[in-house]
C-alpha cells in the first residue's frame, strides 16, 4: 500500500472492476438495450470513475457506475445522431439524459445478472455461441482467453460472438428471465452450457492443463452464481456434481499425464472442503423433492467421495441411485454405469450379462467405455483372452492419447496376472 | 416485431392422412387462427397447395426460364405460413409452438426485416 491517494483510488477502481463490472454490464445491457453500447458504456463508466473518484468515492459505487455509463452512452449517441439517423431513434427511446437515475436497487441488479445468463444461453443461439458469449459477457473472459482455452483462433471466437449478438438483436431475443412455463427447458440449456465448460476444463482432451483447469473453476463460479440467484434443485445438483468431480482433480492423472482410475487414486489428496460442500448441496437439492439427473449424478459422486477406501463404497446405495437416474434419464450410458455398479454389488458375472445385453442392442457399439468396462469384468472372471479382446475393442475406438495409454497398460497387465 | 412462421412438413404424410385426422387438423387450424386473432398476434396466413403445383421462375441475362417444381427439394416441404406480430422472439416461439403443424412437422420462425423509410 502506498500513501498516494490517487494510487489508492486506482486500486479501489480495479477492485470494483473485478468484483462488479459484470453486474454493471448486465444492468447497462437492460437500460441501453444493446450489448455493444453497454460494453462501451461500461468502459466509459470506469474511465469516469478514475477521473472523478479521487475527489470523493461515491457511497454506492455500483449504482454510480450504472448511472455514469448510461449518461455517457446517451451523450455519445446524441453526438453520433447528428450524422446517423438510426442512433437518433435509439436516443429517443432512451429518454432524456437528465431523467432521474434508473432503478438500480439490489434486487433489480441481481435479476439483470440472470437476464444476462438466460440471454447468452438462449436456445435460438448455436451451442458454440452460447458458450463463447457466456464466458465473454457473464464471466468477463477476453476473446483471447476463450480462444486459448478452446484451442481456437481469436478471430473465430470473436466472429462467433459478433454473430450471436447480431442474432440477439435481429431476431428479437428479449433480455428477460424466462416465464415459469419456459423455465425448465431454458434452465436446462444454461446448465448444459455450464457443464460443457466444466468438462472442457476437466477432461484431459487436449491443450495446456492449467488453462483447462481455469475453465473448470470458471464453470464452478458460474454454478455458484446461478445457485445464489436461482436455487433450483438441478442448479444445486450441478454445482454439487462439479465440486465433487473437481475434488479429485489432483489425483486423476499422474505427473506424466497418465489417467488414474478411481480405485487407484490417492484418496488422502481429495479436496475434503469441496467434498463437504458438494455433499451438503446434494442434501439440499434432494430435500427440494424434485429430483433431476444432475442431483442424482452428484449423489452418486458423493457416495464415492465419502468412502475412505474403495472397499468402503456403498454399492447398494449407488445401484439404488442409478435405478432412479435410469427412470429420469433412460439412456444407454446410464444403463452401462448402472451395470458396472451392479457388478460391484452382485459380482462381475451379473454386470457382464447386463453389458452384453446393452451391446447386443447395438446402442453403445462405438462407445469405448462399454468395451473397457466389459474387459474389466472379464478380467475379474479370469477370462484373460476375452478381456484382452474387449480392451482391444475399446482401444480401437478411443481418440485421446491418455485413454489409449491406459488401455495399453491394462492389456499389458493382463498377461502377467490373469490365467488364459 | 413481425415474424413469419413457416410451416414445414412431409407432404406425403398429409396426402395419406385418414379423413378423420384431416378433419381434426383443419378444425385445429381454425381454432388456432381464431385464438391468435383474439390475442392480437395474427397479421395474415395461408395454407399452400402441394409442391406438385409449384413453378420456379428465374431471369438470367434478361431471359426468363420457367421450371416445374419447388426451388429446393427438401425432406419437409413448405405447406403454409402465418405472419404474426409478437413482442419478441420468445413470444413468437410461443405462437409457433401452438401451430398444429408443429406437432408433426417444423415451424421456422423468421423475423421480418424492418427497412427504414419503406
Amino acid at each position: 500500500m502506498t500513501g498516494d491517494p490517487a494510487e489508492a483510488v486506482r486500486e479501489m477502481v480495479d477492485t470494483v472492476y473485478r468484483t462488479d463490472s459484470r453486474r454493471v454490464l448486465a444492468t447497462l445491457i437492460r437500460l441501453l438495450g444493446d450489448f455493444d453500447l453497454a460494453e462501451e458504456a461500461l468502459h466509459d463508466a470506469f474511465v469516469a470513475a478514475l477521473e472523478q473518484w479521487p475527489a470523493g468515492v461515491p457511497a454506492h459505487p455500483r449504482a454510480w457506475l450504472v448511472s455514469a455509463g448510461r449518461f455517457r452512452a446517451i451523450d455519445r449517441l446524441r453526438r453520433e445522431s447528428v450524422f446517423d439517423a438510426s442512433r437518433a431513434a435509439i436516443v429517443e427511446q432512451l429518454g432524456p439524459v437528465t431523467a432521474p437515475a434508473p432503478d438500480v436497487n439490489e434486487e433489480e441488479l441481481e435479476d439483470d445478472r440472470l437476464r444476462l445468463i438466460f440471454t447468452c444461453c438462449h436456445p435460438a443461439l448455436p451451442r458454440d455461441a452460447q458458450i463463447a458469449l457466456t464466458l465473454r459477457e457473464v464471466c468477463g473472459l477476453t476473446t483471447e482467453e476463450i480462444a486459448r482455452a478452446y484451442l481456437a483462433g481469436a478471430p473465430a471466437v470473436a466472429q462467433r460472438i459478433v454473430r450471436a449478438k447480431n442474432k440477439i438483436r435481429d431476431s428479437g431475443i428479449p433480455y428477460q428471465v424466462p416465464s415459469r412455463a419456459d423455465l425448465p427447458e431454458r434452465l436446462d440449456a444454461v446448465l448444459q452450457v455450464i457443464y460443457l465448460v466444466f468438462n472442457e476444463g476437466y477432461s484431459a482432451s487436449a491443450g495446456p492443463s492449467a488453462v483447462r483447469a481455469d475453465l473448470s473453476s470458471e464453470a464452478i463460479r458460474l454454478g455458484r452464481l446461478l445457485a445464489d440467484l436461482l436455487p433450483d434443485p438441478e442448479v444445486l445438483g450441478l454445482l454439487a456434481l462439479m465440486l465433487l468431480h473437481d475434488s479429485r482433480r489432483a489425483t486423476r492423472t499422474s505427473p506424466e499425464g497418465d489417467l488414474i482410475l478411481l480405485d487407484d487414486q490417492d484418496r488422502s489428496r481429495w479436496d475434503q472442503a469441496q467434498i463437504a460442500e458438494g455433499a451438503g448441496l446434494v442434501e439440499r437439492s434432494l430435500a427440494l423433492r424434485r429430483v433431476g439427473p444432475y442431483a442424482l449424478q452428484a449423489a452418486i459422486a458423493a457416495v464415492h467421495a465419502q468412502a475412505a477406501r474403495p472397499a468402503d463404497t456403498d454399492w447398494n446405495e449407488i445401484v439404488g441411485l442409478y435405478d432412479v437416474l435410469l427412470r429420469v434419464e433412460p439412456t444407454p450410458v446410464v444403463e452401462l454405469n448402472r451395470a458396472a455398479a451392479i457388478a460391484m454389488r452382485d459380482g462381475p458375472a451379473a454386470g457382464l450379462d447386463l453389458i452384453d445385453a446393452i451391446l447386443a442392442r447395438g446402442n453403445l457399439t462405438d462407445y469405448p467405455p462399454a468395451h473397457s468396462a466389459r474387459g474389466e469384468l472379464l478380467r475379474r472372471l479370469h477370462r484373460g483372452r476375452d478381456a484382452e479382446a474387449a480392451f482391444r475393442a475399446a482401444l480401437a475406438r478411443v481418440t485421446q492419447e491418455p485413454h489409449r495409454r491406459l488401455l495399453e497398460a491394462r492389456i499389458a497387465g493382463l498377461s502377467r496376472s490373469d490365467q488364459f | 416485431m413481425k415474424y413469419l412462421c413457416l410451416i414445414y412438413h412431409e407432404e406425403q404424410a398429409r396426402q395419406t392422412m385418414l379423413k378423420e385426422d384431416g378433419d381434426k387438423m383443419r378444425a385445429d387450424y381454425f381454432a388456432f387462427t381464431d385464438d391468435i386473432k383474439k390475442s392480437g398476434h395474427y397479421l395474415g396466413g395461408n395454407a399452400l397447395q402441394p409442391t406438385a403445383s409449384a413453378t420456379t421462375v428465374r431471369v438470367r441475362n434478361g431471359r426468363t426460364s420457367t421450371t416445374d417444381g419447388p426451388f429446393a427439394e427438401t425432406k419437409e416441404q413448405l405447406a403454409g405460413y402465418y405472419l404474426v406480430e409478437a413482442k419478441d422472439l420468445n413470444d413468437a416461439i410461443h405462437v409457433g409452438a401452438r401451430i398444429p403443424g408443429a406437432r408433426f412437422g417444423s415451424i421456422e420462425v423468421r423475423p421480418i426485416m424492418e427497412i427504414p423509410g419503406a
